[in-house]
């Protein structure tokens, strides 16, 4: 079914597309979850329109409200759309090195940007966030890391799609940012196909990005339930960048940073199963297309210009 | 051949400003036992309660040490031991 009533009603439904060409085997096969197609353009577009409806039906966000959100990007952009057709204004916290085009698109959408210091990454944002809130009351903090309407989306949907599809699926990889795609597929698989490997692919970032303050000061995000998750790995910009031009070069799609951190986790998970002879299904999640990191030159300068460029951004 | 361990900037303050030191052992809590020999301190900004502290993420060839074993997570000559503070994303 592709039609819907509303822009709103039309987000989730993504394809589930094979990769014949990165797949080691005709037994190992790599899928991939395009979330891109979302209206925005991510993934975040499901967590947002959940956390939106669950806060206007608890009465919490009303007609004519100020949303404020601390977000590296795209929660920002999935909320900034929304709220242009609800009417809400948004405020967006956002660590200042992110990448040109995440400030244009919020721009576009007509959000407001407060930037945090670059040092400390998204833990500043979150910070900064947090003490606006506390100034003012009266906006309405949706905070995508703790609030259960984010994981409920994955479960409600992300998830369910996925089995859909796929109903021999054994492994699902995705992002760790938010954690609130690995909680809900984590959850429902636990419920519903227990045997399915649900792997968390992390970006490490540069020195800078994790900051100087006292190390008891890290972030976990209050809805990260470790036992959902069957591993986690740490994916580094090389790494990703690497993976992403794979993507394109092998399959055809292209995708942003973060995908290049869950393509790399997802081959290793590939590479374990084919060395143990086990068949596999790996869904890895496509988190958002690569447009919004064109000038980062993850896709044409050389792979050291990159990789320098990325090393003091919150490039995923 | 050893274990090398990767230092964030906010503990080389117990490593005389070294990014990276090397370590021996089979398991981590080996290996940070043996860099604390000659790196006094560093464990206990590691280490709190037969744990790893809850703001520090370790990974073991970049696989979170925290679903392999945590500190009794085995190690070889060779590995990469990676400590970073837990960070937001999103």
């Amino acid at each position: 079914m592709v039609r819907y009533a509303s822009r709103a009603d039309s987000v989730g439904h993504t394809p589930l597309v094979g990769l014949p060409t990165l797949s080691p085997s005709g037994t190992v096969r790599l899928w991939a979850k395009l979330e891109d197609r979302n209206p925005t353009g991510s993934i975040k577009d499901r967590a947002a329109l959940s956390m939106i409806r669950a806060a206007e039906a608890d009465g919490s966000l009303r007609p004519g409200a100020t949303i404020l959100e601390p977000t590296s990007g795209n929660t920002g952009i999935s909320l900034a759309m929304a709220a242009k057709l609800a009417g809400y204004r948004l405020i967006c916290v956002m660590p200042e090195n992110t990448s040109i085009e995440r400030r244009q698109i919020l721009s576009m959408w007509g959000a407001e940007i407060v930037s945090s210091p670059a040092a400390g990454g998204s833990n500043e944002a979150v910070a900064v966030a947090k003490q606006l809130a506390a100034d003012h009351p009266d906006w309405v903090m949706l905070y995508q890391y703790g609030n259960p309407a984010n994981s409920e989306a994955h479960y409600l949907t992300t998830a369910p799609e996925i089995l859909a599809d796929l109903p021999e699926v054994t492994h699902v990889v995705a992002g760790l940012g938010t954690t609130g795609t690995l909680m809900g597929v984590g959850r429902f698989f636990r419920e519903h196909k227990p045997d399915v490997r649900v792997v968390a692919a992390e970006p490490r970032y540069g020195e800078l990005v994790y900051g100087l303050r006292n190390i008891d000061e890290g972030f976990v995000p209050e809805l990260y339930d470790a036992s959902l998750v069957t591993t986690r790995f740490s994916v580094g910009a090389r790494d990703a960048i690497r993976r992403v031009r794979e993507l394109l070069e092998l399959e055809g799609i292209f995708a942003g940073l973060s995908t290049g951190a869950i393509v790399h986790a997802a081959l290793g998970q590939a590479a374990r199963a084919q060395q143990a002879g086990e068949p596999a299904d790996i869904v890895l999640i496509v988190c958002d297309a690569g447009w919004k990191y064109l000038s980062t030159g993850a896709y044409h300068d050389s792979m050291d210009q990159v990789e320098e460029l990325l090393d003091t951004q919150v490039w995923a | 051949m050893a274990v090398e361990v990767k230092i964030p900037t906010i503990l080389r303050t117990f490593t005389s400003g070294e990014k990276a030191v090397q370590g021996d052992g089979s398991t981590l809590l080996q290996v940070i036992d043996d860099v604390e020999a000659r790196h006094p301190g560093l464990k206990d900004r590691l280490v709190e309660a037969d744990a790893l502290r809850r703001f520090v993420n370790v990974y073991v060839n970049d696989e979170d040490v925290r679903f392999t074993g945590g500190l009794g997570a085995p190690t070889a000559d060779g590995d990469v031991v990676v400590v970073l503070p837990a960070v937001a994303g999103g």
